[in-house]
């Protein structure tokens, strides 16, 4: 866990304002454009230096796109990212390049985020061989040193990718995301595909990571369990907007939203009797396509709150107490 | 919200299925694989059997050996012994095993992306399913299928069947395919893994559903997950699988308060909970799941359990029964242990380094 106490964990280390991206949709002969996917559409927050922000939400609600715009995967489509004082959004050619050494990411599948064919040392010096001037030694020997930092044996440098588990592919993955000693790394649901027993072991060594080398991570997942384990604090998406950011304790212990309060029932708790008296909100239907959203409020078709208001009008994104904030027009 | 029955089992249950010493191997061109080694259960009408492991735990294996469906060779199943309603599923021949998958036994595969045919519409799909068992006409067959959409819950059912599976989301076709598995109102619904593709407020809609639909039916479901929060919400017994074994098994209350196994304690305590105190760090189960090549020797969970001893390498636990219905495949719960004036094993020696 970040130390939040020291003062210099207390800067900004990632101010995102207004981000969306839009993808258009073509059709027909002429390939005309005839709409747009908002996956992300108009988000905003902050994370500081040495924090953890967790950001869940369901399959398609935007979330891995978004952790891509932040690092301009993508050339988003309005809004502003600055990370550490820098605007990214801007930047292009060599300025990016340089840039790209602080912000690193951490795929979901670490079966294919490696390349089959290269040895993992190899894999793990590539972003030396883009970024540095090293010399073949000092990689070699840097990636022996990742690869004990992961907790792997160096002596497997050699190796290669289809000789590990999944669990051990992605602590490669981490090392390599680590080989540039950036600044803040986008965690996309890297534990997703990993047994329970690994999952443990993969959340403590991004933790210890963070500790030692001060890191700032945004944490995508679905899994709200983990997530209440790993973030400082955490935002809730759902279809391409932010619905509700709130720090860990507040969120979890008195979430506001209609959806948050939906999603925390809905996570089953591995102990029967608390199983056997819990009120479950059972939300109705499914998640609408972001190609043609609801109007007014993006909940609102399967909200049990909603009124006559939230089919009208999108509700703003706005501070409450406490450093929280929410869109809803029914929470005061 | 539902009222669940006690774990009790009620007088009118009866078992229909029972499966004795089971053992699935594969003959791979590396050599053997033991996929499932000694696996006993039995399930009775209206209960829900919970299964829980990881990958390679062997209880998908498990369950496609019992009908059968594993391609032989390279897949070798043995058992003494697996009765359905008191019949042979080993002994029986294609057409009686045809009558028995889906009529007897209904199964529900982990991916509902992947097990329906792109190509034809739903009601033709489950159509096609009822008529395979059912001796009626095209007309009547759809009816049926409207009517068991319309009972997992798909509104506008009969405008849906000329639909293709494409036009459904994740978790309508996971509700087609429950209900294309209902369709011949089997005795017993294998679940692998139903939810595990879908998201967590539709797999709370399904959850729903199949508790509506076994107080309706009374059918025996085996739930396959590796999710104990799941089994915890759903099941009357669990079993839980390492390495091909089932290396414990007790009624649902008693698992959880009272687990005996230490892959059980150890998979509890990794579970990071959504409203319990949050510990500083996760509880971990170091080193990696026991490759299955080979018959077991010791103990598969041994070179990772923090309370290995020295027997524990040597011989691999025989499943013991203990109070409450319980059952664990461990040295430690082992009589010659446990009983009283009898040798103690050590306490607390760390094997780890070992290996």
């Amino acid at each position: 866990m970040a130390a939040l106490a020291s003062t210099e964990s207390l800067q900004l280390m990632l101010q995102v304002t207004g981000l969306s991206m839009h993808f258009p949709v073509y059709k027909g002969l002429m390939r005309r454009q005839i709409g747009e996917i908002k996956a992300v559409d108009d988000i905003s927050f902050h994370i500081m230096r040495g924090e953890t922000l967790g950001l869940v939400g369901e399959s398609g609600c935007g979330k891995s796109t978004a952790g891509r715009a932040l690092l301009k995967l993508y050339q988003p489509t309005s809004g502003r990212v600055e990370l550490d004082g820098t605007d990214v959004t801007a930047l292009e050619g060599e300025d990016l390049r340089r840039i790209r050494t602080d912000m690193q990411m951490i795929f979901q599948d670490p079966q294919a985020c490696l390349n089959p064919r290269m040895t993992v040392g190899s894999i793990i010096a590539e972003p030396l061989d883009e970024h540095t001037r090293l010399s073949r030694r000092q990689k070699r020997q840097k990636a022996r040193e990742l690869l004990d930092a992961v907790g792997m044996n160096p002596d497997y440098e050699n190796r290669y990718p289809h000789e590990f588990s999944g669990g051990q592919r992605q602590r490669i993955g981490i090392a390599r995301a680590l080989a540039l000693e950036p600044k803040f790394i986008v965690c996309d649901e890297p534990i997703a595909a990993l047994d329970v027993s690994i999952q443990a072991q993969v959340v403590n060594l991004l933790e210890d990571l963070q500790q030692q080398h001060q890191l700032t991570y945004l944490f995508i997942s679905h899994d709200l369990s983990m997530v209440r384990h790993i973030a400082d604090r955490i935002a809730v998406m759902y279809l391409g907007k932010l619905v509700e950011l709130a720090s860990r304790e507040q969120l979890y212990q008195s979430p506001q939203h209609p959806y948050t309060k939906a999603l925390l029932s809905a996570v089953p708790e591995p102990d029967p009797e608390k199983e056997a008296i819990r009120e479950r909100i059972i939300l109705q239907g499914d998640v609408p396509s972001p190609a043609n959203p609801p109007s007014g409020c993006n909940f609102s078709t399967r909200c049990p709150i909603a009124q006559e208001q939230c089919m009208r009008e999108t509700p703003a994104w706005r501070e409450l107490e406490g450093g929280r904030y929410i869109a809803c027009h029914m929470v005061q | 919200m539902t009222v669940r029955e006690p774990a009790g089992r009620q007088s009118s249950q009866q078992v229909v299925l029972e499966v004795n010493d089971l053992k699935t191997t594969f003959n791979t061109r590396d050599g053997q694989v033991h996929a499932v080694n000694n696996v006993s259960f039995s399930l009775s009408t209206g209960e829900l059997l919970g299964v829980v492991g990881e990958s390679g735990s062997g209880k998908s294996v498990t369950m496609m050996s019992l009908l059968k469906l594993l391609p032989s060779p390279p897949a070798e199943v043995v058992a003494d012994s697996i009765l359905y309603e008191g019949r042979d599923v080993l002994s029986m021949g294609d057409e009686e095993l045809r009558e028995l998958r889906g009529g007897g036994i209904g199964f529900i595969f982990q991916d509902p992306m992947t097990s329906l045919n792109p190509v034809f519409t739903v009601g033709y799909q489950l159509t096609e399913a009822i008529r395979q068992h059912l001796p009626i006409s095209k007309k009547e067959a759809r009816a049926r299928a409207a009517e068991l959409l319309a009972k997992v819950g798909i509104a506008q059912p009969v405008e849906r069947l000329r639909d293709f599976p494409h036009q459904f989301s994740g978790g309508m076709r996971q509700r087609v395919m429950i209900a294309m598995s209902l369709a011949c109102e089997p005795k017993v619904l294998i679940a692998d893994e139903p939810t595990t593709a879908l998201d967590v407020t539709i797999q709370a809609q399904i959850l729903e559903l199949v508790r509506d639909l076994r107080r309706d039916q009374g059918m025996g479901i085996i739930w396959i997950t590796h999710d104990l929060g799941v089994v915890a919400g759903i099941a009357d017994r669990v079993i839980v699988m390492y390495g091909g074994q089932i290396v414990e098994h007790a009624p649902v209350k008693e698992l959880f308060n009272n687990p005996q196994h230490p892959y059980t304690k150890a998979l509890l305590a990794t579970m990071p909970s959504i409203d319990a105190s949050r510990s500083e760090r996760l509880y971990s189960i170091e080193g990696q799941p026991p490759s299955l090549s080979g018959a077991p020797t010791r103990c598969s969970f041994a070179p990772r359990c923090e309370y290995a001893f020295d027997r524990c390498l040597e011989e691999n636990p025989p499943i013991v029964s203990m109070d409450n219905n319980h059952q664990a495949a461990c040295w430690l719960r082992h009589p010659q242990y446990t009983a009283q004036g009898s040798q103690h094993p050590p306490e607390e020696i760390s094997l780890r380094e070992t290996f």
